[in-house]
């Protein structure tokens, strides 16, 4: 809609500025200088009359990029979590809030049951001991009964620990429920993403007709030149297939190693 | 064996913290910059830094070139564990003096491996 209407604006702009033109070169032919310097007046304001055009245009186009920055929620369910976090930031921060919960979980979990497993292999170790002194008949009767015992006791314990090890892991699979949630917080910021730079891009060519129309010339900006790496660090990789970027321990390994590592 | 962990997220410190502690460091501090990290570094008598690289305040590096710089921490052993994974980086980060490069995800066998080798080079 809005290609048609800059059409439409240029060619009435064109058409003005044609009228005028040709009324100034006549009225210099005649020499009619007042009626000249009207023309010249006139054609000033075609010009200022097309750029506040544009620039409502823009500015009409602009909110309605603005606007359009509010995903819509399929239900109500979402619009209740969406409109608590009304932005794209603030999605992305329920994210991160969302995968650190769940990772914290997980490791109370592992570190729950790492001492469980642990002491469950130094028991039964200490009994395979005690169990191969019995066998190999070095065992007096009341060590054997301690034996009989603790051998009891490991039993019982085994199917105690091992239905803690069987729930902490259930927790720790139910712990992973968190990538469902960002995985669709994560989509719809990037559709938006994606939604802000089409908007973004009209109103370059927007911007761009203003210029065009007004002939307003910028100064081309000299590209900002890559100084060496930065101390701040880039965050991670996404793409390692590219020339610069290693894709694992063992290119690292191999730089460094040419570097006399 | 005392170990400062320099990481700004949580999570990250305390899988290293966990890996650490199975390999039979117990003795580990955690910091979450390079601006926390250097005031322990110098006042605690620290014998290792693992450090990440990408923080916000003072980042890795700069806590890699801090540390360099100061005459009682300069024979620091420091291990960069680090999703910069960068080839001018990872060269930058060898010339700056960081003695091991351990590129996130990593596995608890890779950790290991670096952190044997630089004991081996400084002993």
């Amino acid at each position: 809609m809005s290609e048609l209407n800059r059409e439409d604006i240029t060619e009435e702009v064109a058409e003005e500025l044609k009228a005028h033109a040709t009324g100034l070169k006549d009225a210099l032919d005649q020499g009619n200088i007042s009626d000249a310097m009207q023309r010249i007046a006139e054609l000033g304001e075609v010009r200022d009359r097309s750029l506040y055009r544009e620039v409502g245009r823009l500015t009409r186009s602009l909110h309605e990029a603005l606007r359009n920055f509010e995903i819509k929620a399929e239900n109500r369910e979402q619009q209740e979590e969406l409109s608590k976090m009304a932005d794209a930031s603030d999605r992305l921060d329920y994210v991160v809030q969302l995968t650190s919960r769940s990772a914290n979980r997980t490791m109370d979990l592992v570190e729950d049951t790492m001492p469980v497993a642990s002491n469950l292999r130094e028991e039964a170790n200490a009994i395979r001991e005690d169990w191969g002194r019995l066998r190999r008949r070095e065992m007096k009767p009341s060590e054997f009964r301690e034996l009989y015992r603790r051998i009891d006791a490991f039993l019982d314990r085994i199917v105690s620990d091992s239905d803690r090890l069987h729930g902490n892991l259930s927790e720790i699979l139910l712990a992973q429920d968190f990538q469902d949630l960002t995985g669709q917080v994560i989509q719809r910021v990037t559709s938006l993403v994606k939604e802000v730079e089409d908007h973004l891009v009209k109103l370059m060519v927007m911007a761009s007709d203003v210029d065009r129309i007004t002939g307003v010339v910028h100064e081309q900006e000299e590209g900002r030149q890559e100084d060496g790496v930065s101390s701040r660090g880039e965050g991670p990789q996404i793409d390692d297939s590219q020339q610069d970027v290693v894709s694992g321990q063992d290119e690292v390994d191999d730089l460094l190693s040419s570097l006399g590592f | 064996m005392k170990i400062l962990v320099v990481d700004d997220f949580s999570t990250m410190r305390r899988i290293v913290r966990n890996l650490l502690r199975d390999l039979g460091f117990n003795n580990i501090e955690e910091a979450d910059d390079g601006n926390t990290a250097l005031p322990m570094l110098r006042n605690g008598k620290f014998d290792f830094l693992v450090t990440d690289w990408n923080m916000p305040g003072m980042s890795g590096m700069e806590l890699l070139q801090a540390v360099r710089a100061d005459e009682n921490l300069k024979h620091l052993p420091i291990l960069m564990v680090t999703a910069e994974a960068k080839r001018d980086q990872i060269v930058a980060a060898a010339q700056a003096g960081v003695n091991g490069y351990v590129v996130k995800p990593f596995t608890a066998a890779v950790l290991k491996d670096k952190i044997e080798k630089i004991f081996e080079r400084v002993e």
